[in-house]
């Protein structure tokens, strides 16, 4: 009766075992310290981030309830905080996620001109991911850049000032650089967080 | 000559370390703070500075302070709100990128003031270098004896740490804020009772602004008299002013509050003019929430008075004639800048940003997307004009948190003010210059 397959991310668990390295283990107890005993909840929001970062760019199901058994919480605590900020990623996305701004200062300062010609050199639309699963799109809202109209943010980085030739050339290195390489955010791993 | 406060140094090279910063009198008020003044001779320097909120509200900082709860046995905390997350404001970001030591000296007088022995820093998920920025000063500010156990051999204890957001505008609201920080999603609580008495784990909180506390340093060692003498009237001090939009300059200013309108939008030293020389069609002067004026409003009140940059001045004439100077996010359109389409786009964002908590608000932004969104593609009706300024009317006031204000008044006034352009969109869509 009640074996309707329901198309939610939330539904996608997969009973696969996901678990932090010792390192990342540490880095997560550090997190945790920063907060009085007994609060660890408030590690919430940084821990997601440091798991969206080490399994797959996303939160599976099942990446999720770990995060709650680390922090001693039940799983709902983290799905509903999961769904409410725009950061966490419900779904698989590329290795590079492009953010594009399409609030009023960058719409104003060619911003709309900047995500179609995105759509048009990525082929595809914003919201989905190039078949070769280099990139995603996204639109976003403000991202707090306004004096350098049109921005995007992709992984952790900031590109501002856009025109279609720095798109270009964005685009390029990019994919120069994500043939082997993980992606940007990596780099900054130790000081994020 | 102008007289700056916050960012009198920041084009000192290397200012980001703390041997730089140092170098240049940084930090000298934690001395003067820790070493002769008691807390309550703090509180009463920012008192009598009259620096006022400088997220939005403008409330005055030294009142909230005085609000915390002294009764209570609770540890206290103090919160920098650094989520700036209004559309057009970049100042918080440009300070912290540039100045985090003066953030985090302002940090260390006002939880001393406040008696609390832990600060957070809320930054918004999406300033990640600025993240690694901050933790980097803040490291520095432990090897040097300004934070830890004991400062300066006192018995004054302080921790400073960054906490992460992670996209949500809503969380730069205080109590959503401190939902966030617990680990939750950012729904805004009910106020009374208020953060000073009920904030972090329950405990007296307060939450200022990064530019707010960035200014503490200043009063304590100038003492709030000598803050008071910059500014005009209730409006003292300076304020970073983000500008952006169709202008020559974009940028983030430091002005005293006061100068005029005019001489901001227009001098090279601040935007220059508009770009390419067209004419100026309209300005939101405080961040997307604040009503949208037309140039002839913005430059001159309704009275023709000459318009200030101050709180006073750009509020006269309430919402009918007048705006808000709100978080500093001056934003400015051009005369080929199409009102409907711009409105259009704000609402999105609220619509977007509204947590869903309150119908009023969850709905009625929803709806005012909607039909902003008909209007704009040629499928409007000529009542749906007044449809929208009944929708923002009965947003507004009926919400638990400000969001839902927020939401209302861009929609309102840019109908109030350039109600023609939207009949003009109803009844002759094809002759919008953006098609």
């Amino acid at each position: 009766m009640l074996d309707k397959k329901i198309n939610h991310p939330l539904h996608a668990k997969t009973n696969i075992n996901v678990a932090f390295s010792e390192p990342t283990l540490e880095r997560v107890r550090k997190i945790i310290a920063r907060y009085p005993a007994g609060k660890q909840k408030s590690a919430l929001l940084p821990l997601l981030h440091i798991a969206q970062e080490e399994f797959l760019g996303y939160l599976s199901v099942d990446v999720m309830d770990y995060i709650a058994s680390l922090l001693d919480i039940q799983p709902i605590e983290v799905y509903e905080v999961a769904t409410f900020y725009s950061q966490y990623y419900l779904e698989p996305v590329g290795k590079n996620v492009i953010e594009i701004c399409r609030t009023g200062p960058c719409a104003i300062c060619g911003g709309e001109a900047i995500q179609s010609y995105l759509e048009q050199k990525l082929a595809i639309k914003t919201g989905e991911t190039t078949p070769d699963g280099l990139f995603t799109l996204k639109a976003v809202e403000c991202l707090g850049a306004c004096g350098s109209a049109p921005v995007m943010q992709v992984n952790t980085e900031f590109y501002e000032y856009l025109t279609e030739e720095k798109i270009d050339q964005i685009l390029d290195d990019l994919r120069s650089k994500s043939i082997e390489d993980k992606p940007e955010a990596s780099k900054w791993k130790e000081k994020f967080f | 000559m102008e007289r700056k406060i916050l960012l009198k140094n920041v084009d000192v090279p290397g200012i980001r370390s703390f041997e730089v910063y140092r170098s240049t009198g940084g930090y000298s008020s934690v001395e003067k703070a820790l070493q002769n003044m008691t807390p309550d001779e703090v509180v009463e320097e920012v008192k009598m500075s009259g620096l006022r909120g400088r997220g939005g509200a403008g409330f005055p900082a030294g009142m909230k302070w005085s609000f915390i709860d002294k009764k209570s046995e609770n540890p206290r905390y103090l919160i920098c709100n650094a989520d700036e997350s209004e559309p057009g404001t970049f100042k918080d970001r440009y300070l912290m990128e540039k100045l985090p030591h003066l953030l985090i000296e302002g940090m260390i007088c006002s939880c001393y003031a406040l008696r609390a022995n832990t600060g957070y820093i809320y930054v918004r998920g999406e300033y990640k270098y600025i993240i690694g920025i901050l933790n980097q000063a803040i490291r520095e500010a432990y090897e040097h004896g300004f934070l830890g156990k004991n400062i300066l051999g006192t018995a004054f204890n302080l921790d400073i740490l960054v906490h992460s957001g992670a996209g949500a505008y809503i969380c730069g609201e205080e109590t959503a804020l401190i939902e966030s920080l617990e680990g939750k999603r950012g729904n805004p609580r009910i106020k009374p009772p208020f953060p000073a008495v009920v904030g972090l784990y329950g405990c007296p909180t307060v939450v200022n602004n990064v530019e707010t506390l960035a200014n503490v340093g200043f009063i304590v060692n100038q003492g709030g008299g000598e803050y008071a003498k910059y500014g005009m009237g209730k409006s003292t001090g300076t304020k970073l002013i983000s500008a952006c939009g169709n202008i020559n300059n974009p940028g983030v200013y430091e002005i005293e509050l006061g100068l005029s309108v005019r001489e901001f939008l227009y001098d090279p030293k601040y935007c220059g003019g508009v770009k390419n020389g067209k004419k100026l069609k309209a300005v939101i002067a405080g961040g997307s929430s604040v009503p949208i004026l037309p140039a002839e409003l913005i430059l001159k009140t309704a009275a023709g008075d000459e318009r200030l940059m101050s709180y006073e001045s750009l509020a006269d004439g309430g919402f009918v004639s007048g705006t808000m100077l709100g978080s500093g996010g001056f934003i400015v359109y051009d005369e080929d800048t199409c009102i409907v389409r711009n409105t259009w786009n704000l609402a999105r964002f609220y619509h977007h940003e509204s947590c869903g908590q309150c119908s009023p608000c969850r709905e009625g932004t929803g709806w005012m997307e909607s039909v902003l969104h008909r209007i704009e593609n040629g499928q409007g009706r000529t009542k749906d004009i007044d449809l929208l300024v009944s929708i923002a009317a009965k947003i507004e006031g009926n919400t638990i948190c400000p969001l839902g204000d927020a939401a209302a008044w861009p929609v309102a006034s840019a109908i109030r003010h350039f109600r023609h352009e939207f009949e003009e969109h109803v009844l002759h869509p094809e002759k919008c210059l953006k098609r």
